[in-house]
């Protein structure tokens, strides 16, 4: 045995367990207006201290300051604030009626909802958003109808994707989001794929993806980056980092060490790392990556800095692995709070209107479980059984015809 | 009519696409500037390009990803890789995603994308540059597998698997490409010149997916092959004296199980020879369809002549190739029962 240490093997913890005080002392939280606003058309290089920043726009008290406010007319403002109500409404009915046994699964989406409300109220119709399972808000910011979400949900008769899917892992190409799937990372790079066949065609869209910050692990993340940066495709590519996969804390994706922001640098990109609970700040890093795409000068990698507050899925526990209340902790607060604050500080809201919209979009909700439930939950309607051996391929082949007959359809 | 050989018959493939299709584009490791290793695009660039035909950085699922997200926008990407050996990165987007997406999406979005890729063995090329990976292909529901065995072939099912609007694993026999390769190694190497295969249309036509050829007419037993194999039955055949019908498959999915089917029912025998590892290799699905379909016709069992179930060795390369000797000796067996 030489003279030398033993080695050690380090295993990352989180600050705090269930039972613990939450701690989120480690988190790099600058203040609104510390982090500056390059030119859209900078250098990389002359903006590798970003990734340690943080873009915000909102303080505590609901101001708006700093050189990222996108200075939003409150019209805006406001479908913001219904696309964020919308979700949370939404989550909280369907979340209660899988514990009621009318579907199999469902994911909330809860602390997060500035994210998509944002990103998809900036975004124009032709620009393609490549979704995780967690951006529900996206598609409440285009209005697309609750009838079909819990249609596909209960994976009745009326399900748009023919009861060949999980719950909530909808496709709607016509509200600019893609095609879910359960394995995670695997579409971050049919983003970059699509941005290229842009460029390619000389068209003017561009493409927004998203990935967990938990999945920024998987070997998709280095390859999208890679590519994004090679071909200089005009895509936004966004880590939404909530702290926690599953019950794995974001040091063991290795947050610990360095911000998810931060690996843009190593590709050459520009990363930003921004305030995912700041409904302003995420609008103003998503208008400046998309004028540098649209600009021809590439992707961005923005680091939506966030928290899960809901467990991971209806399968999920976390009081078993975190403090029960880690997510009241949180020190960015809560996304609709946030703007609700700044709203009424514009004076253009009130508590009494807030509470009257939160009533109005659950009876909205709840009117269209009711259409759904009318059609059948899981397992009391489904569509035609034929629908099972459709769209393997464009036509059938033989296989596919003969054992549906064999099923006798 | 040109003679080609194969490298020269796909090369032609793509330029006939890339001339038609304003939407079709090439990419994959070195297969730009330098015309790939393998010579199959080479000019292309420089004819059409260099967003029709470009380099690619060494990820093969980074390639994939790629070829599916322009799929969804609506181009038809050729993409390749290098070796078949090398596709296994790639998996998980081959069959989590552009396998699925059609189906998953209630057809909102598809990937017509077609993965060229050099395959097989009898070269030397040890464990990673030899690799018959059809089967683990052809057990995804969604993706469409071909393989050609001769230039006019392999120009026409290209172009078909290109036109196709749903994904094609097209696996390209390596040792083909310069001339056919009966399994003798010990002969001189020849080329396709002379070959009637070798006469290839210089402008666009197709071969269909999911159509089988009849390569020899025969009364005796159905040899079933596809790619390199396809000459290697016919030596075999010729030595085991025995009168057998060989089908080449040129898709193993779609397949063309009529044509199998009529063939066994004729002969009431079947020999089933692919260089791919036995186990779990296609042979077993071909093997399991001929007994359900042509039971009461057959004579006798049906017989697999395949690789070892081994990594596909250097020094033994002619050890675990199933040359000529191999199938004729199944076929005398096959006869005999």
């Amino acid at each position: 045995m030489k003279n030398r240490p033993a080695l050690r093997l380090h295993i990352p913890e989180p600050q705090a367990r269930p039972g613990d005080q939450p701690a989120f002392d480690r988190a790099l939280i600058p203040e609104p207006g510390d982090t500056r606003r390059p030119k859209t058309a900078a250098a990389e290089a002359d903006m590798r201290d970003l990734p340690y920043g943080l873009v915000r726009v909102l303080n505590d008290a609901g101001e708006a300051s700093g050189p990222w406010n996108p200075n939003l007319p409150v019209e805006t403002l406001l479908a913001g604030q219904r696309a964020m109500l919308l979700t949370r409404a939404f989550d909280e009915r369907l979340f209660r009626a899988h514990r009621q046994g009318k579907t199999s699964f469902y994911m909330k989406s809860t602390g997060e909802e500035a994210i998509g409300a944002a990103q998809s109220l900036f975004l124009d119709r032709d620009d393609m958003c490549f979704p995780t399972y967690r951006v529900l808000s996206w598609l409440m910011a285009r209005n697309y109808p609750l009838i079909d979400l819990c249609n596909q949900i209960f994976s009745n008769a009326n399900d748009p994707l023919k009861g060949r899917q999980l719950p909530i892992l909808y496709s709607a190409r016509k509200y600019g989001f893609y095609s879910l799937s359960g394995n995670v990372g695997s579409r971050f790079g049919h983003a970059v794929g699509w941005a290229m066949a842009s460029a390619f065609k000389g068209g003017d869209s561009i493409a927004l993806a998203y990935i967990g910050e938990g999945t920024t692990a998987e070997g998709d993340f280095h390859e999208a980056l890679t590519f994004a940066s090679v071909y200089r495709a005009p895509a936004i590519l966004c880590v939404t980092n909530n702290q926690w996969a599953i019950s794995s804390f974001s040091g063991i994706a290795g947050a610990n060490e360095t911000t998810f922001a931060a690996k843009a640098l190593a590709y050459g990109l520009p990363g930003l790392r921004v305030d995912g609970n700041d409904f302003l700040a995420v609008w103003a890093a998503t208008e400046w990556a998309a004028e540098r795409a649209r600009l021809n000068l590439g992707a961005t990698l923005i680091e939506l800095y966030t928290y899960r507050a809901s467990g991971h899925s209806t399968s999920d526990d976390p009081t078993k692995y975190r403090p029960a209340d880690e997510a009241e902790a949180w020190p960015l607060g809560d996304p609709v709070e946030r703007l609700k604050t700044h709203l009424i500080r514009l004076g253009a809201w009130d508590e009494e209107r807030h509470a009257a919209l939160i009533a109005e979009l659950d009876a909205e909700v709840r009117a269209a479980v009711k259409e759904a439930e009318a059609v059948g939950t899981l397992g009391k309607s489904k569509p035609s059984v034929k629908e099972m051996f459709e769209g393997v391929f464009k036509d059938p082949d033989w296989r596919v015809t003969e054992q549906r007959r064999e099923l006798g359809i | 009519m040109p003679t080609m050989n194969m490298i020269q018959a796909l090369n032609s493939a793509l330029d006939v696409m890339l001339t038609e299709d304003p939407d079709t584009l090439i990419f994959g490791e070195d297969v730009g500037y330098f015309g790939g290793v393998f010579r199959v695009t080479d000019g292309l660039q420089k004819k059409h390009g260099r967003t029709r035909c470009f380099d690619a950085p060494i990820s093969e699922g980074g390639i994939i990803a790629a070829a599916i997200g322009m799929g969804a926008y609506g181009l038809r990407p050729i993409p390749e890789i290098q070796f078949a050996d090398y596709i296994l990165p790639a998996f998980d987007q081959l069959v989590s995603e552009a396998a699925r997406l059609r189906y998953r999406s209630n057809g909102e979005f598809w990937a017509p994308i077609t993965v060229r890729s050099p395959y097989g063995g009898g070269i030397f090329g040890g464990q990673t540059h030899s690799q018959s990976p059809e089967a683990i292909f052809a057990h995804i529901t969604g993706l469409k597998t071909v393989i050609p065995s001769n230039p006019y072939d392999a120009k026409g099912l290209l172009i078909a698997s290109i036109e196709d609007d749903d994904p094609v694993i097209f696996l390209e026999p390596k040792r083909l490409y310069n001339g056919p390769f009966d399994g003798r190694h010990e002969q001189a190497l020849k080329t396709w010149a002379g070959e009637p295969t070798a006469e290839v249309p210089s402008g666009r036509y197709t071969v269909p997916l999911g159509k089988a050829a009849i390569v020899r007419e025969g009364l005796e037993a159905t040899v079933l092959a596809y790619g390199t194999m396809v000459h290697v039955a016919l030596a075999g055949i010729e030595d085991s004296g025995v009168d057998a019908e060989l089908i080449d498959l040129r898709s193993i999915v779609p397949l063309d199980v009529d044509a199998i089917v009529a063939s066994v029912k004729k002969t009431g025998r079947c020999v089933i020879l692919h260089e791919a590892s036995r186990f779990g290799g296609f042979g077993g699905e071909l093997s399991a369809l001929v007994q359900e379909r042509c039971f009461y016709h057959l004579k006798s069992a049906v017989q697999r002549v395949a690789g070892w179930d081994t990594p596909y060795p250097h020094a033994f390369e002619w050890d675990y190739f199933p040359g000529p000797a191999r199938l004729a000796t199944a076929l005398k067996r096959a006869m005999e029962d």
